[in-house]
């Protein structure tokens, strides 16, 4: 096998004494879509935060594409062009549609061609945020401000799309139209995707690989759909989602 | 839903509400005025207590309160429910749009010719000096309260750092004023890199607190180091602006005897007044430049959501920097021109109350409003001017004045925000109707 897109070892994270993440092992290939799932506080969104380098890793190591990125700073961390959706949306709300979109590509130091190539893909893959470009982001519905914040992370052509929760509470339509849309990401564009989710049914049939993570571990692996059928996943995360 | 009833009620208060409402605001001023205005205490002849009831004055209070009350409720009543959007037809909706888009320009062609119109008219002239002075400050700390949403209090700590640093340079160095403005620019500047580094992390009160603190800390240093600043004596002979070298006196070299004109000091007071016209709309043109560029941009989007920014990779900690240190040059600028039109500085020009007062000019125009942090100065200043007849009660008006305002225009006079990024097709509906909210 090739060298993965994005490696992580035995990282561990934590918040003042509270460990997060205590030793984790990830691997994402390029061109692959990996969904991480697991309860609340299981460290999902901490160990998408941690790639992203906020909170510092405490010990571990992250590589992207073959460089050592544990400790580097979010923004250059952002220029090496992986992206993040994070979790409960977070568009600007007084700014418009169209600015939102640019905010994507600041950070990455994209050239007028660059964003105006990179507004037509996030276009026709969500026309509805086109109809919608001067309105202020704050006025459009859940949904939409789902599409604008995977539009907004895509405009800095990133080489990793990580998602947190994109279908947090979205109605079940809205859902599949955005997991739709990453399909289409992945298929058309080769786009590598980590979707953080806690919809574990969606997610795992949309990825080819997927982790399971309890209490800052991650204790089961495989494809997406070995890891449905696995008798674990199934009580924990599909059938009623308890854990008794 | 739940919200059904309560807009019923608010709609239609019965008189018996209206009638339990005035009540009780009476009762809480009798409570308030009884020894205020009840009793009257003074030092009598042999410094004894004397004092007398003034149980009419009170009643009159108290009956003012009452009768006060139930006409704002009945206001209300009729005014309807704030925040409603009324039905206006659409020939008046544009031409009040069409009206909107003139302001702008119309008050940028009278500030032109206001020297020209009250040439004679000194008290005038420096009313608009003082005014325009003030719309700099308030667009210089736009781009920190308004546009990067970091709550400033001390900003006349710039203010004055740009005062000193060209008095100073020009009393002990003999710099021009042309020498020392981008000087005292650029070590305003300075300053509001070193006070944003220790707030990088602070936000809203925190902040605001810090910043009050570093204004406070500014104004006791000038006043304790008295070596360089002449502490509370401040500083005299401050040098008048010159016009790129030819000074505005009487003498032979004086500018109008250059020209071949009669001298007056009207001539300063007139350079003076487009001085300040050109710095402060250097301040505007370079906001509105720096708004349309990733930079300006990463300050709206801070001012949004800062989390949201971290996930995108902007670098939060020179996005604050850069918004602090671009505020600090213009009030810098500000402060430069303070002291070359004063000739004269002390630390009593530089009290919070300057702070509080450029403040509420950038908070009652509409936080990041460019016009209406003009037009706030304007009706700050000059509205100030205007209320001078009624003396003491002055502060009174002006007071229930602002109180109005935040009630009617939460967000300021202008409280829309212009976007930055712009397309051929008009959209149908004003995104301002549309309520903010998550969908």
């Amino acid at each position: 096998m090739t060298t993965p897109l994005l490696a992580i070892r035995s990282l561990r994270a934590a918040y003042g004494k509270i460990e997060a993440l205590k030793g984790v092992d990830l691997d994402i290939n390029a061109g692959e879509i990996v969904a991480l799932i697991g309860a609340n506080g299981a460290g999902k969104s901490t160990l998408m935060m941690t790639i992203f380098g906020r909170p510092r890793a405490r010990s571990g190591r992250i590589d992207f594409d073959g460089q050592d990125i544990t400790g580097v700073p979010t923004h250059e961390i952002a220029r090496l062009r992986i992206a993040q959706s994070p979790e409960g949306r977070r568009i600007f709300p007084r700014m418009s549609v169209a600015e939102n979109l640019q905010m994507g590509a600041d950070a990455t130091d994209s050239s007028e061609a660059d964003r105006a190539s990179g507004l037509e893909r996030v276009f026709t893959l969500f026309p509805r945020l086109k109809e919608r470009m001067t309105q202020r982001g704050g006025t459009l519905s859940g949904g939409e401000q789902q599409m604008l914040a995977i539009g907004r992370a895509l405009m800095s052509r990133p080489r990793l799309l990580m998602l947190d929760e994109p279908s947090l509470g979205l109605a079940p339509l809205i859902t599949r139209q955005i997991f739709d849309a990453i399909r289409t990401l992945n298929r058309q564009d080769g786009l590598t995707v980590l979707i953080v989710e806690q919809n574990a049914n969606h997610a795992l049939k949309l990825a080819h690989r997927g982790y399971v993570m309890v209490n800052g571990l991650i204790t089961l692996s495989g494809t997406g759909s070995e890891l449905l059928q696995r008798p674990e996943v199934r009580a924990a995360y599909l059938e009623g989602g308890r854990r008794e | 839903m739940s919200a059904s009833p309560a807009a019923q009620t608010s709609r239609a208060p019965g008189a018996a509400f209206i009638f339990k409402k005035a009540l009780i605001s009476a009762l809480v001023a009798l409570v308030l005025f009884s020894l205020m205005i009840g009793v009257r205490t003074e030092a009598g002849s042999d410094g004894q207590l004397t004092y007398w009831t003034r149980f009419g004055d009170l009643a009159a209070m108290v009956a003012a309160v009452f009768g006060g009350s139930i006409l704002v409720e009945l206001l209300r009543q009729w005014w309807g429910p704030v925040g409603t959007v009324r039905v206006v037809p659409a020939s008046v909706q544009s031409t009040l749009s069409f009206a909107g888009r003139l302001v702008a320009p119309v008050l940028l062609v009278f500030t032109f010719l206001v020297p020209v119109l009250f040439y004679d008219e000194r008290y005038i002239l420096d009313l608009g000096i003082l005014v325009l002075t003030y719309v700099m400050l308030g667009w210089g700390l736009n781009v920190v309260v308004g546009l990067a949403g970091l709550l400033d209090l001390g900003y006349v700590a710039f203010y004055a750092v740009g005062a000193y640093s060209y008095a100073l340079l020009a009393t002990n160095f003999g710099l021009s004023f042309w020498v020392c403005l981008p000087l005292a620019g650029i070590l305003a500047a300075f300053w509001g890199v070193l006070l944003g580094f220790p707030v990088l992390r602070l936000r809203g009160d925190y902040l605001a607190i810090v910043t009050l603190a570093f204004g406070e800390i500014i104004r006791l240093v000038i006043i304790n180091w008295q070596s360089l600043t002449g502490g509370p004596n401040g500083v005299t002979g401050i040098p008048r602006p010159t016009l790129f070298g030819i000074p505005l006196t009487p003498g032979d070299d004086g500018l109008a005897a250059m020209l071949g004109i009669e001298f007056s000091t009207t001539h300063r007071i007139v350079f003076l007044f487009y001085l300040i016209l050109a710095l402060a709309l250097l301040t505007n043109w370079v906001t509105i430049r720096l708004r349309r560029l990733p930079i300006g941009r990463a300050w709206e989007a801070l001012r949004e959501d800062e989390v949201a920014c971290r996930a995108l990779g902007i670098n939060t900690t020179t996005t604050k920097l850069t918004a602090f240190a671009t505020g600090a040059m213009f009030g810098g600028f500000a402060g430069a021109f303070f002291a070359t039109r004063q000739g004269f500085i002390s630390p009593e020009s530089f009290t919070f109350h300057e702070s509080a007062l450029v403040l509420a000019i950038v908070v009652l125009g509409g936080m990041g409003s460019q016009l209406g942090v003009a037009l706030a100065a304007l009706a700050m200043i000059g509205g100030f001017e205007l209320f001078r007849g009624l003396e003491q009660y002055r502060m009174l008006v002006f007071g229930m004045a602002m109180v109005l305002l935040m009630i009617w225009r939460p967000r300021g006079l202008i409280g829309h925000r212009a976007p930055t990024v712009f397309l051929k097709t008009n959209q149908a509906i004003s995104s301002d109707l549309v309520k903010e909210g998550h969908g």
